[in-house]
């Protein structure tokens, strides 16, 4: 059954205030049950981190604050290129929207090579969990805890799940903004009609969050030791 | 259409802020609270996050309906973290074999 429309308008909406609402209101839906996914693996960190302190901190001190500081605010300013893009679209500024929706792939690409300059590091340092994980360990740090081996990989599973998971939402959130980027070019966007700008905008906002605390619980446990 | 356009003075200024505490919880990171290290950097995280929402992501203007979604999204959220923690944390209080 064909859907009726009126230009932009779908036809079971009253005008596209009402439509711009209900795309903006589903979108903060689904990112709810983001949060809760990822709320849900945040728990599961937290309690091992309470029950593995030690490891935990010695763990996370293998990973290079520098990158991970570098990395926040690449994303930091992504989210701002994103926000300037959805008020390009807002006032119908189509030279602006396309200027900034690239600035934002690029930024958003930038973050993902940073993360797999990390990545191959905990390659060549035996930091990836499984059969070949050998984390270096003192003497005093083994008498510390003697199954540290055992907790710091634990440390790494949680830590390639939850930065993997967090790059597999950036690399879908660049898939989205290139798909928007074709749309702009083509003139798709006015001021009437850009809900999907706002609402890609709102999925990359949320994107920048989990990162905002990853970095924290990831890579700045203990750093003062 | 009343939708809201937000000068881009006040992203830029919002950027920089998110920016700052992003030194600040790395520098807090360093100093020796104790306990509080882990407290300090949540709640500037918390903030930072704060930040984000209400202004890159528009919930300060957006329709009562929607931020009621949000607040809701967030209340269930501390209900799992709350009943799920409380169980975790407390079982070391009492010797209670298993």
């Amino acid at each position: 059954m064909a859907v009726h429309r009126t230009g932009n308008l779908v036809g079971h909406f009253h005008d596209m205030e009402q439509q711009n609402e209900a795309s903006s209101l589903g979108m903060w839906v689904f990112l709810i049950t983001e949060v809760m996914f990822f709320g849900g693996i945040f728990l599961t960190y937290t309690i091992n981190r309470s029950m593995y302190p030690f490891a935990f901190a010695e763990a996370s001190r293998e990973l290079d604050v520098t990158l991970g500081a570098i990395n926040t605010a690449v994303l930091i300013l992504s989210s701002l290129t994103m926000a300037l893009a959805v008020r390009a679209a807002q006032v119908g500024k189509r030279k602006h929207l396309i200027i900034f929706l690239i600035a934002t792939i690029a930024l958003g690409s930038a973050f993902l090579g940073v993360k797999t300059i990390e990545y191959i590091d905990k390659f060549h340092h035996h930091l990836i969990p499984g059969n070949n994980f050998h984390f270096p360990t003192t003497p005093q740090m083994a008498a510390l805890d003697p199954n540290l081996n055992a907790h710091a990989q634990l440390f790494f599973s949680l830590y390639f799940a939850m930065t993997g998971l967090h790059a597999l939402h950036m690399i879908i959130g660049i898939g989205v903004m290139l798909f928007l980027l074709k749309e702009a070019v083509r003139g798709r966007y006015t001021e009437t009609y850009h809900a999907p700008v706002e609402v890609s905008g709102l999925y990359w906002h949320f994107v920048d969050i989990v990162w905002i605390y990853l970095f924290p619980l990831l890579y700045l446990i203990d750093r003062h030791q | 259409m009343s939708e809201h356009i937000v000068p881009t003075r006040l992203y830029v200024a919002v950027c920089a802020t998110l920016l700052f505490f992003t030194g600040v919880t790395y520098w807090a990171a360093l100093q020796d609270l104790g306990k509080f290290n882990i407290v300090v950097a949540l709640a500037i995280a918390t903030f930072k996050a704060v930040l984000v929402v209400l202004f890159f992501m528009h919930a300060r203007y957006d329709l009562r309906r929607t931020q009621l979604v949000i607040i809701a999204g967030v209340v269930w959220l501390a209900i799992m973290l709350a009943l799920t923690l409380s169980d975790y944390l407390s079982r070391s209080w009492l010797p209670v074999a298993g």
